[in-house]
């Protein structure tokens, strides 16, 4: 049985290419196609529905604590209102998911999980949940992406909120709605988390306005991809760790005592055994998912998790784990493709250069 | 005398004497999206009708494209991945991946025309 969202008949409506993703039948693009839908993103602003992915909250006193637990990040300085990436880890220091965690209020923890991974997160939370505290999964809430140059514009006209003022990575109560500044893409944008009845009707408002356009999930993978973004299922998995994934800046530098500490410290002082990288082809081609990364003797040293043109830089660039001695940047490594080497190297991530509010703050500075 | 035949995989063949010039169908570019990079044949690559003989990377995925007949390969389009517009032409008209110099060349009797291609699109999709 496949899900649906509350925005699946908008979808239909406006033209969508259909087709499953996470169990859900989302759209994977509409009229305009993928490259233009990627580079409307980039220049104007998209709209994406991401209602697949999952919504919950953790309260009761003492939900920190346990936060602390299930997570290898330090939320102990964050302020109310603000949301951080992190990650699930699973005893043997793999990750069960990636996923935004928001200190929505005093004791009160909010959770943006991926749509694959909902159910076995909500398990795993459920099972070490302490009873005092409470878990809430929000299952009929939307949730909408506006992403790009003019989504600050865009929430301001269409939907009354200005966020001039509102930090990266902040989430506000507008009316009837939470508003997060985050995304997917690199570019300044919001996450909309709104009530299912009220989804369809805030879609097409916010879809008639002039720099508005419906991106589907194959731009949105593009998107993500310039940005060097992990993926669940692809990039990362249960199986590996934080340290791995080159994802050392969301690690607590204090804290130990979460699950999966002792890998994860032990890697951070002695070294992973693979550690993920950006790629990019220096030949011409196309290295997807799966494709072998080779060594200058042929012998091979990893492989790609993501990979595929940049429609901004038009170009191949790819993402995946190497051994540690080769992932310096500007290390040159072959891709094999269908049995061809292509000729690549290892590049600063991201690909394209982040335009969230914080970075457009760094670069007036 | 020269004539266009089409297959099931959206192959279309430009069919001169013993030589077919092959490319893909509008049908098929149309439903790739954005092409961004065509990998090409090796020269004198020997095929059997059904193998794959070059791939068109689209943003969304990577296509095969399937030789149609028996025979080797006697030219390959290296126009083609530095002029992408190329692969948008009709294949007699720049449109070609590679021309197969055919074994046996009354094999593309048994593949569609025009027209049952056009028929057979509407039972597709």
């Amino acid at each position: 049985m496949i899900d649906k969202t509350a925005l699946h008949s908008n979808h239909l409506k406006h033209g969508a290419k259909m087709g499953e993703f996470a169990g859900y039948d989302m759209p994977l693009y509409y009229e305009l196609g993928v490259m233009k839908e990627h580079e409307w993103v980039r220049e104007s602003c998209g709209l994406f529905d991401v209602s697949h992915m999952g919504q919950a909250m953790i309260e009761g006193p003492g939900t920190l604590d346990f936060v602390h637990k299930i997570v290898p990040s330090d939320f102990s300085k964050l302020p109310e209102g603000q949301t951080k990436y992190t990650v699930l880890t699973n005893e043997q220091g793999g990750i069960i998911d990636d996923l935004m965690i928001t200190h929505a209020g005093p004791d009160h923890y909010h959770l943006v999980i991926n749509a694959g991974c909902k159910y076995k997160d909500m398990d795993w939370i459920k099972k070490h949940l302490p009873s005092s505290l409470k878990f809430t999964y929000f299952e009929d809430w939307a949730l909408l992406a506006l992403q790009g140059p003019k989504a600050e514009e865009v929430l301001k006209s269409v939907v009354g909120m200005d966020a001039a003022d509102m930090p990266y990575m902040a989430m506000r109560p507008f009316e009837d709605m939470f508003v997060s500044r985050l995304g997917y893409t690199g570019e300044d944008g919001f996450e909309i988390a709104v009530h299912n009845d009220k989804a369809p009707a805030l879609f097409e408002k916010l879809l008639a306005h002039p720099a508005v356009k419906p991106i589907g999930l194959a731009a949105r993978d593009s998107l993500r991809l310039e940005m060097g973004y992990a993926l669940y299922g692809h990039d990362i998995d249960d199986k590996t760790s934080p340290v791995e994934a080159s994802m050392n800046w969301i690690l607590s530098k204090e804290r130990d005592g979460y699950f999966g500490s002792a890998r994860i410290r032990k890697e951070q002082a002695e070294g992973p055994s693979k550690k993920f990288v950006g790629i990019k082809l220096l030949e011409p081609g196309v290295a997807r998912e799966g494709a072998e990364i080779r060594n200058g003797s042929d012998q091979k040293i990893g492989g790609l998790t993501g990979g595929g043109f940049s429609p901004t830089l038009k170009a191949s660039i790819g993402q995946g784990y190497v051994t540690p001695d080769l992932a310096a940047v500007g290390t040159k490594l072959f891709v094999n493709v269908r049995g061809k080497n292509i000729a690549a190297e290892v590049v600063r991530l991201p690909h394209v250069a982040a335009k969230t509010k914080s970075a457009k703050k760094k670069e007036a500075a | 005398m020269a004539e266009l035949k089409f297959t099931k995989d959206h192959e279309c063949l430009y069919v001169d004497g013993d030589l077919a010039w092959v490319g893909i169908t509008a049908y098929a570019k149309d439903a790739l999206g954005d092409i961004v990079f065509v990998e090409l044949p090796d020269i004198g690559k020997s095929l059997s009708k059904g193998d794959s003989f070059a791939v068109v990377e689209s943003v969304k995925t990577a296509a095969d494209v399937y030789s149609p007949v028996d025979g080797e390969v006697v030219e390959a389009n290296d126009n083609m991945p530095g002029d992408l517009d190329l692969i948008a032409k009709p294949v007699k008209d720049g449109g070609w991946i590679a021309k197969i110099k055919m074994a046996d060349a009354s094999q593309v009797s048994g593949l569609m025309s025009e027209a049952e291609y056009q028929d057979y699109l509407k039972t597709v999709d």
